[in-house]
This record gives structure tokens, C-alpha cells and sequence, in this order.
């Protein structure tokens, strides 16, 4: 089928400018960081020669193993409960009979997009205060856990919407029970979409800052406030070392994802 | 309807009512629908879009609840039975193919569900795969066939459970002329060999004259006509049937007088007299239905006939359809065998002569 013709942006002025603007601000500071990483000297603006130190005493630091050992935990936990969650959430939202408050809920689902995260972060220790809770890992997985639901729940549910509903009647018609119907027909149809889902609410775990430091308590530190202690104490191409580590692991993960759902897409 | 028909038949419809929404916006799809379907036969639901053929189709597989009525396979009410219980299973019309299972796994679907054992399901899906002849194709996906193809495996897999009754919801709809014909005549030999109850769904009336043993002409949620398709064609209950199965001149008429039981001579407002088949007493104002290929045309003005001029001819291969107007500017549609060294021309003159029997009365 012939698509409609697309406009040539190209042909807008300004165009190239804009493009190359939003180009050199987004990646300039990334590759700035990347080169440095590998530099001999002890500076992060005057380059010194190529060396791979600053890697080895990045990953000989044990502050930085613990500290990656909790952030790892703790994105996994958050990301796999965050994940179970969307998903029973856009069953109900795309296939269960209409709600009665249907687009009050989608936006209580989404509200951890719309929020200001610092807003979210006082009132999670408010809470757990007010509660009793101990201030510690558990308290992290917890708040991590509510704001993986939206980005694991965005992709499951544009899946699910885009599968047409007689895939299911059909396996029901053909004598499978409800939970037949899911396990064979609905969870492999949804899965790119799932696993799209999981891999967006693992990163946003790993990455998050500004709510972890909040309700992290006492001993309990992930990877990014390791960083950002360090770099309070002196910024040392250590830190670029790291940073580019994390970079690396977190293209690895979105492209992974972009590359499932898009495989997904076409079948 | 007798209670001890509904439980004689394969399939028993009774005041089956089914209203979508509620209150001010709800919409009745069907309005009080009766019938009955024999074991082994071929059963049309013919219907334009919206008439509720569809509706009554997804409450028999079971996805659709009903508003009011019963509905019986076999004797059994089945109303309360979600579709995975219920012995029928679908062609869908967009076939529904899992795609991201194989062509042998979606055939085997069915009955791995119904836990046969896999030496069974293996031998069962070998034999459905060369009834509709896809043998070789077994572990290619749905995406990989073309649509014929997968037409074929939506059927192999509606099939291979042995269902009692097989729905199939326009299945025909989405290929080509030609595979649609050569589909028809594969479906209708399936039916024969199987002894399977067919319950099929159209708005092609060309699909449904020729595969059905009988057909439901639906309207707006009503049974219009049930019928074989010698009935609903040659003796069409309303206008409506008449309209909807075939071409047809419906004309209004004024009954001069009987001509035999069941037989009235009719002159219509353009004052062509004719003998139609119906009741009526004189001077009662009826309605008639001509089919185009019951009126004969010769070329020039002469015998018994009734003049009229040539206004239009289309050329449609096997016939050709003429429209020509009478005295007074009234149309008339005909259809006339394509024969060759014709000499009608259009802007000519010729008569046209209506058989006895070919008139026929219609309800409104």
C-alpha cells in the first residue's frame, strides 16, 4: 500500500542549524566525559595521554562494588514487581469491561511521569516515617517499584492495545479456559511489549537519584549516590570512568529494548 | 417454536434478543430471532451489514451473552456456556491465525487444549493439513502465507476438534474472485464429506445461493425469509428479499381480476398488463417483483408485447443488461443472453413481453 507523501523537512529553514544545535548539546558533554575517561592525568580538562587507570581503579574501588551490588538489586526487584503490576494493570485497562473512572486510572497509572520527582521523594519519606517503616534497601525497592509502573506499563499497554481482541476469541473458541488463553495466546503476543517494559523500568531504577538519596537512610547506597558523593569529595577521571561504564550499560539496555518492540511490531 | 423441534436439531434459536448499551443509546441487533438448523446442514445468515447476521453468529460461538431468549445445540440450553465448552468452533473473518505459532501448531491448537494425546493430535493435524492441502507447509507462520493459505489453515484449525457445528463468519470476504469461487465449491464438498453442520454468515447472496442448503435472509435484526435458494430467489416473501437476492423491477400494479387460484391479472401504472402470482381482490394497489432475465426482448415494435424504447446497454460478458423505458418514461431493467448478431441499439424500438408466473406479489 502507497503511503501518503511526507513533507521534506529538509526543506525547512533552520532546519540543519537545529538539528546540529540539539546534536552538539546532547552529545557534546557525553563524549567529553568519554574521552577524559581515558586520560593519564589527574584532570578532567587538560589531556594528558591515553590510559585505562582511571577503569582499573574504578572497578578495584569496593565503595563502588557494594554500591553497584545495591543499585543492581534493587533495579531488579523494583523492575520485576514494577513490571507484574503494569501488566496486570493494562489487562484490566485494554481488555477487562469498561471502567467506570477508565481515564481517571490511566492517569493515577501515570502520575510518577507527571510529578516532580523531588515532590514524590519528600513525600515517600514522609510517609515511610510516618509509618515506621526502617529507612534502608526495602525502603528504596518500594519507591522504586511505584515509578517503574508507568515505563514498564506504557509499552505493555500500547502492545496490548494494538493486538486485536480475536486472537483470544479464538483460543477460546477453540476450548482454551481463560488462563489457557493468556499463558498461549495473550503473554507470548505481549511479550515484546513486556519485555520493552522491563528493560525501561530497570534503567530508570538504576539511574534514579533524587528519590533514592531521599529514602535511602543511613548504609544503604546505590551507584548514583556513590557518584555523586564522590564527586563532592574531588572529580577525578574516576568519575568519567564510571560514568562511561554506566552509559555503556544503559545504550546496551534502551537499544535492546527499541530493538525488541520493533522486532515485535512486525511479526 | 415447538420445544421438541429445538431439541431434535442441531441448532435452536428461540426469541433470542440481543441489545447493545443501555437506555437512551442502546441499539437492538437482533429483535426476537427464531430458527431452527438441521444436522448436516448447510446454513446461510445472509444480510447487508448491520442486520444482526454477525450478533447472532458470535452468541451460537458464545462471545456474545443474550439480551433474551434461548438458544439450544442439541437439545442443550447453551446460553450459561462460555465458548471454550461449547462444540462449535470459528473460521473468523480475518481468519485469526496465532502468528506466532506454526502453521501446525495453530492446527494442533484445538485439540491440545482438549488434551488428546500427541499421537492422536500428530495424525489429526497430518490429515486436516491434506484436506485442505497444505501438507509440506507445517512449520511455516502465518505471516509467510499468502491469504488463500491462510484461509485454508483457519479452517484446518476450526476443523481438526470435530466440532459438532462450524461457524464461519464471511470467510470468503478478504480473497479474490477466483479463489472465492473455487473456495466455495472446496467448502461446500468439506461440508458434504464431513457431515459437519455449517452455519455460515454473508452479504454476498451470489456465496449463499450457491453453497446453502438453506438460507436466513436477515434485515435490521429480523428473519426476513428462511428458505432454500430456489425459494428466496424464485419466491421471494417481501420486498425487501426480493430487493436484496438478485436484481429486480419492483413495480406497483393494480389487481384487475383472477386469473386462477393464487393467480391475478395485474395492470401496472404504466399500464403493462400482466398475470402475477398472488392473492388480491380488484382494484387493490399491490406491489410485483420482476427479475430482469424473466422479460423477454425482440428487437422492433410488433406482436403481443409491449412497446418501449432502448435507453441504455451494458455489456457484462455472459449477458448483457439492457434498461429500456415504456410509453410513459418508465424504467425497466432486463437481462438478456449475449448472443451474437444482435441488433439492439440503444435510442432503437422494441417490445418486451412479460411470462405468465414471472410477476410475483410481494408483502411490503
Amino acid at each position: 500500500m502507497a503511503s501518503p507523501q511526507r513533507h521534506d523537512l529538509k526543506r525547512y529553514p533552520g532546519f540543519g542549524a537545529v538539528t546540529w544545535a540539539c546534536i552538539v548539546l546532547l552529545y557534546a558533554p557525553m563524549l567529553v566525559i568519554m574521552i577524559y575517561s581515558f586520560n593519564e592525568l589527574r584532570s578532567i580538562t587538560t589531556w594528558g595521554g591515553f590510559s585505562f587507570a582511571w577503569y582499573l581503579k574504578a572497578l578495584n574501588n569496593p565503595q563502588l562494588h557494594s554500591a553497584t551490588f545495591n543499585s543492581v538489586v534493587v533495579a531488579l526487584v523494583a523492575a520485576t514487581l514494577g513490571t507484574i503490576l503494569a501488566l496486570c494493570a493494562a489487562l484490566a485497562m485494554t481488555r477487562g469491561r469498561q471502567l467506570k473512572h477508565q481515564s481517571a486510572s490511566f492517569a493515577l497509572l501515570n502520575l510518577p511521569l507527571m510529578v516532580p520527582e523531588i515532590v514524590t521523594a519528600i513525600g515517600s519519606l514522609v510517609f515511610f516515617l510516618a509509618i515506621g517503616i526502617q529507612l534502608g534497601l526495602s525502603t528504596i525497592i518500594i519507591a522504586h517499584t511505584v515509578f517503574c509502573i508507568p515505563f514498564a506499563y506504557l509499552p505493555i499497554a500500547a502492545r496490548l492495545q494494538g493486538l486485536e481482541g480475536y486472537f483470544e476469541e479464538a483460543a477460546r473458541d477453540l476450548y482454551a479456559t481463560r488462563w489457557e488463553t493468556f499463558r498461549y495466546v495473550t503473554l507470548p503476543l505481549t511479550m515484546p511489549g513486556i519485555i520493552s517494559g522491563y528493560m525501561l523500568a530497570f534503567i530508570v531504577s538504576l539511574d534514579d537519584f533524587i528519590i533514592t538519596n531521599m529514602v535511602a537512610g543511613p548504609g544503604a547506597t546505590t551507584l548514583p549516590m556513590a557518584i555523586y558523593g564522590m564527586v563532592r569529595t574531588g572529580f577525578t577521571p574516576e568519575i568519567n570512568a564510571i560514568s562511561t561504564m554506566m552509559l555503556l550499560v544503559s545504550a546496551l539496555f534502551v537499544s535492546a529494548s527499541y530493538l525488541i518492540s520493533r522486532r515485535g511490531a512486525s511479526s | 417454536m415447538e420445544t421438541q423441534a429445538l431439541r431434535r436439531d442441531a441448532v435452536g434459536i428461540d426469541q433470542v434478543v440481543k441489545v447493545y448499551g443501555e437506555g437512551a443509546s442502546a441499539v437492538t441487533a437482533l429483535k426476537g430471532v427464531s430458527l431452527s438448523i438441521a444436522d448436516n446442514e448447510f446454513f446461510t445468515l445472509l444480510g447487508p451489514s448491520g442486520c444482526g447476521k454477525t450478533t447472532l453468529l458470535r452468541i451460537i460461538a458464545g462471545f456474545e451473552q443474550v439480551s433474551g431468549g434461548r438458544v439450544f445445540l442439541f437439545g442443550e440450553e447453551i446460553e450459561q456456556l462460555p465458548p471454550n465448552r461449547r462444540p462449535v468452533n470459528t473460521v473468523f473473518q480475518h481468519y485469526a491465525l496465532f502468528p506466532h505459532m506454526t502453521v501446525e501448531e495453530n492446527i494442533a491448537f484445538g485439540l491440545r487444549r482438549l488434551k488428546r494425546s500427541d499421537t492422536e493430535v500428530k495424525k489429526r493435524v497430518g490429515e486436516m493439513m491434506e484436506i485442505v492441502r497444505l501438507s509440506g507447509f507445517a512449520g511455516r507462520r502465518p505471516g509467510q502465507l499468502s491469504g488463500g493459505q491462510q484461509q485454508r489453515v483457519a479452517l484446518a484449525r476450526a476443523l481438526a476438534p470435530q466440532p459438532k457445528i462450524l461457524l464461519l463468519d464471511e470467510p470468503l470476504s478478504a480473497l479474490d474472485l477466483k479463489l472465492r469461487q473455487q473456495m466455495r465449491l472446496e467448502l461446500k464438498q468439506i461440508q458434504e464429506n464431513t457431515g459437519i453442520t455449517f452455519i455460515f454468515v454473508t452479504h454476498d447472496q451470489e456465496e449463499a445461493l450457491a453453497m446453502s442448503d438453506r438460507i436466513a435472509v436477515m434485515s435490521q435484526g429480523e428473519v426476513q425469509q428462511l428458505g432454500t435458494a430456489e425459494d428466496v430467489y424464485e419466491r421471494p416473501s417481501n420486498r425487501f428479499v426480493a430487493d436484496f437476492i438478485g436484481d429486480t423491477n419492483l413495480i406497483e400494479a393494480t389487481v384487475l381480476g383472477e386469473d386462477g387460484p393464487d393467480r391475478r391479472r395485474c395492470r401496472t401504472a404504466q399500464g403493462l398488463e400482466l398475470t402475477a402470482s398472488g392473492s388480491g381482490d380488484p382494484g387493490q394497489m399491490v406491489h410485483l417483483s420482476i427479475r430482469p432475465e424473466r422479460i423477454s426482448l425482440v428487437a422492433g415494435i410488433g406482436g403481443s408485447g409491449t412497446p418501449c424504447t432502448i435507453d441504455r446497454i451494458i455489456y457484462l460478458g455472459t449477458n448483457r443488461q439492457v434498461l429500456v423505458r415504456l410509453a410513459d418514461g418508465a424504467p425497466l431493467t432486463l437481462l438478456v443472453p449475449n448472443t451474437s448478431g444482435s441488433t439492439l441499439e440503444p435510442g432503437s424500438a422494441a417490445t418486451i413481453s412479460v411470462a405468465p408466473g414471472a410477476a410475483r406479489q410481494l408483502r411490503d
